[in-house]
């Protein structure tokens, strides 16, 4: 009996191939907006994660001024120094590391390459706050970080860029007035989503750095890794309470410096990607209820332009239910049909977007299976009222139309 | 006769409309048709004949009176009742053919067997069976659209006796046909009535089809005016 069903469903879009494809054109689109916007969305929110996954997720960031800007004016505060290096790592708890930074640009000279790019002086602990694991060679000696010399680890775009497909390990180039010698390379992080290249670095021996570019041992950054078992609030209140006693800030005033946890920015990016995915996602799914009420205006259509087809079944003994049951099953068919084909255009879409939008590519079968519900519950919802309508006609007076 | 009548009307009733422009189209007909009969009904336009064929054909339902068919009382049946009943019993032939659109003959005569549900290979064999019998089995894969009218019509027949119908009904089978076709298809309206026995009631304007006919039923405002039996004009035919 289902059987019947179906194929009398199928005779009947495949005997109206043009207008079948009319009636679903707007399930196919919604269907693979819905899909696109939320698989690349949930790329995206992937992406971010990852990159500050690979950032590590308990790391304290302390840098002067306030937010993200100079703060209110006046003289720029004062940058660290070493002593509030010592300091940290010996007053407070649940410090696993704690790497200072100064930076500075400078072109990197080799064999008639240039290449300009940032230097990064800090200590081995940077590589203990953070994982980032060298592709060759190996980390500073505390008797190199004590003597500031001239060694430094590339990241993977200075080595790129500078040495070509040569390999870089041992060799010595130029950067600024330096000579330096390449003693490890860094596997690739990828593009950041915010800050730029992160491979775009050389890392030198803070002292190196602070005596040959900054000219000061002024720190810039100070990068503080916890211990899971502390949290990071704890850890942050901690540091907030010894940096305002050692800057001398008294009672009201506020701080001239500012901790950020990463794990508090990976959430808040974290919530506005999910955020943006969600309303994206709501607008792609009202273009869905616009393609559930194509298909029921033109099955409304159909109804009329069939009525004597409809007829005809009913005189020659088709009962109502088989009708209706015909038409629910086509609109059924037809939307699933749809859908199918939007799963499909979505994928395309996504293939093509994610390397653009430089997100990785994924398969989230679970909104591809709900959007195929969707499509099918839309042909259920919207092919019954021209269903019920087409098996409520009298026979004889749908034999009569014209 | 000993056995009842295959179909029975007593008093049968049809009005049109609500009260003030209510129209009666019959006006109490009683009318006896027995199984293997064939039977012109004739009139002149507006007389009732297609109201009282779509009441047998159980399209439609009297206003008053009584219609046993094989003894049920279809006047009582609901709608999908007198379905089961048109999809049993009956097949309907129309003056419009009224096939499906772009669907081969082939599809067209299974149609009713579909319903029936039937398995494929006997709904083929049965659908070109019944193509066979009104001469267009090579025509099987045409659509409506590739065939004459009188090809058409002789679809039509083969999708109203595929099912073996105990009845056909034809309202006015021959009236979008030229004289030659309209002859064409009263001869094998006869040949099954002939040799398969169907009860066939059929409505016509053209006595000359009319003659085809055993029983000859004349409308006149509503009422049966006269009834012609015999088979007489067949035999002089
Ligand atoms: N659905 C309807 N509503 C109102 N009046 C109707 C309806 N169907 C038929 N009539 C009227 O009933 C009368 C009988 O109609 P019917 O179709 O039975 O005539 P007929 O004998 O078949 O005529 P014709 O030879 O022209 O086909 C006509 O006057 C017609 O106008
Ligand atoms: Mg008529």
């Amino acid at each position: 009996m289902f059987g019947t069903i179906l194929l009398l469903a199928l005779r009947s879009i495949r005997r109206h191939v043009l207008r079948s494809f009319l009636t679903i054109l707007g399930i196919v689109i919604g269907v693979g907006a819905v899909v696109t916007m939320v698989t690349l969305g949930k790329a995206t929110t992937a992406a971010v994660q990852q990159q500050i996954a690979a950032l590590g997720t308990n790391i304290l960031q302390i840098r002067p001024g306030q937010g993200f800007g100079r703060g209110g004016g006046g003289p720029r505060p004062k940058d660290f120094d070493p002593a509030d290096i010592t300091a940290i790592e010996q007053q407070i708890a649940g410090v696993l590391a704690v790497a200072p930074q100064a930076q500075s640009t400078a072109t990197a000279i080799y064999e008639g390459a240039n290449w300009s790019t940032t230097i990064n002086g800090t200590t081995s602990a940077y590589f203990q706050v953070q994982p980032w694991p060298l592709a060759s060679g190996r980390l500073f000696t505390p008797a190199e970080e004590e003597a500031g010399k001239s060694v430094c680890i590339i990241g993977s775009t200075v080595e790129r860029n500078l040495f070509r497909s040569a390999p870089a390990l041992g060799r010595r180039f130029r950067i600024g007035e330096v000579s330096c010698d390449v003693i490890g390379t860094l596997t690739s992080r990828g593009q950041a989503g915010f800050g730029g290249d992160q491979d775009d670095v050389v890392i030198m021996p803070i002292k190196a750095v602070q005596r040959r570019f900054t000219g000061s041992t002024d720190i810039r950054m100070i990068l503080v890794g916890v211990d899971e078992a502390y949290s990071t609030e704890q850890v942050q209140s901690a540091l907030t309470n010894l940096l305002r006693e050692r800057r001398r800030i008294g009672g009201s005033k506020e701080d001239d410096f500012n901790i950020f946890d990463t794990k508090q920015i990976s959430e808040t990016l974290t919530g506005t990607t999910t955020l943006l995915t969600r309303i994206v996602a709501a607008v792609a799914a009202i273009s869905l209820v616009v393609g559930g009420i194509g298909i029921m205006n033109i099955m409304l259509v159909s109804v009329t332009e069939r009525t004597r087809e409809i007829g005809i079944r009913l005189a020659i003994g088709a009962v109502a239910r088989e009708v209706l049951m015909q038409f629910l099953v086509e609109s059924v068919v037809l939307s699933c049909l749809g859908g199918i084909i939007g799963l499909l255009l979505a994928q395309v879409a996504i293939a093509i977007a994610t390397p653009l939008m430089q997100v990785p590519w994924t398969f989230d079968l679970q909104i591809n299976l709900v959007a195929f519900l969707i499509s099918g519950l839309i042909g259920i919802v919207f092919g019954y009222f021209p269903a019920r309508r087409a098996a409520s006609l009298n026979p004889i007076d749908a034999l009569r139309h014209e | 006769m000993a056995d009842p009548a295959l179909i029975s009307l007593r008093g049968i009733t049809k009005v049109y409309g609500e009260d003030p422009t209510a129209f009666q189209a019959l006006k109490g007909i009683d009318l006896d048709i027995e199984k293997g009969d064939f039977v012109a009904v004739m009139g002149p336009s507006g007389s009732g004949k297609s109201t009282m064929m779509n009441i047998l054909g159980c399209l439609d339902v009297p206003s008053a009176g009584a219609f046993l068919f094989r003894g049920v009382h279809v006047e009582n049946l609901d709608r999908d009742q007198r379905a089961l009943l048109r999809r049993k019993y009956f097949g309907f032939v129309f003056q419009g053919f009224n096939l499906l659109a772009r669907t081969s003959a082939l599809e067209n005569v299974e149609l009713p067997l579909l319903y029936r549900g039937d398995a494929k290979a006997a709904r083929r064999d049965a659908a070109m069976a019944a193509l066979g019998k009104v001469g267009l089995a090579d025509w099987h894969h045409h659509t409506p659209g590739e065939l004459s009218g009188g090809q058409q019509q002789r679809v039509a027949i083969a999708r109203a006796i595929v099912t073996n119908p105990e009845v056909l009904l034809a309202d006015e089978p021959t009236g979008n046909l030229d004289t030659e076709r309209s002859i064409e298809i009263m001869e094998l309206l006869a040949d099954l009535n002939r040799t398969s026995g169907v009860t066939i009631l059929m409505v016509t304007h053209e006595p000359e089809m009319a003659r085809f006919a055993r029983t000859i039923v004349h409308f006149r405002d509503g009422l049966i005016d006269r009834v012609e039996t015999g088979g007489a004009a067949v035999a002089a035919g």
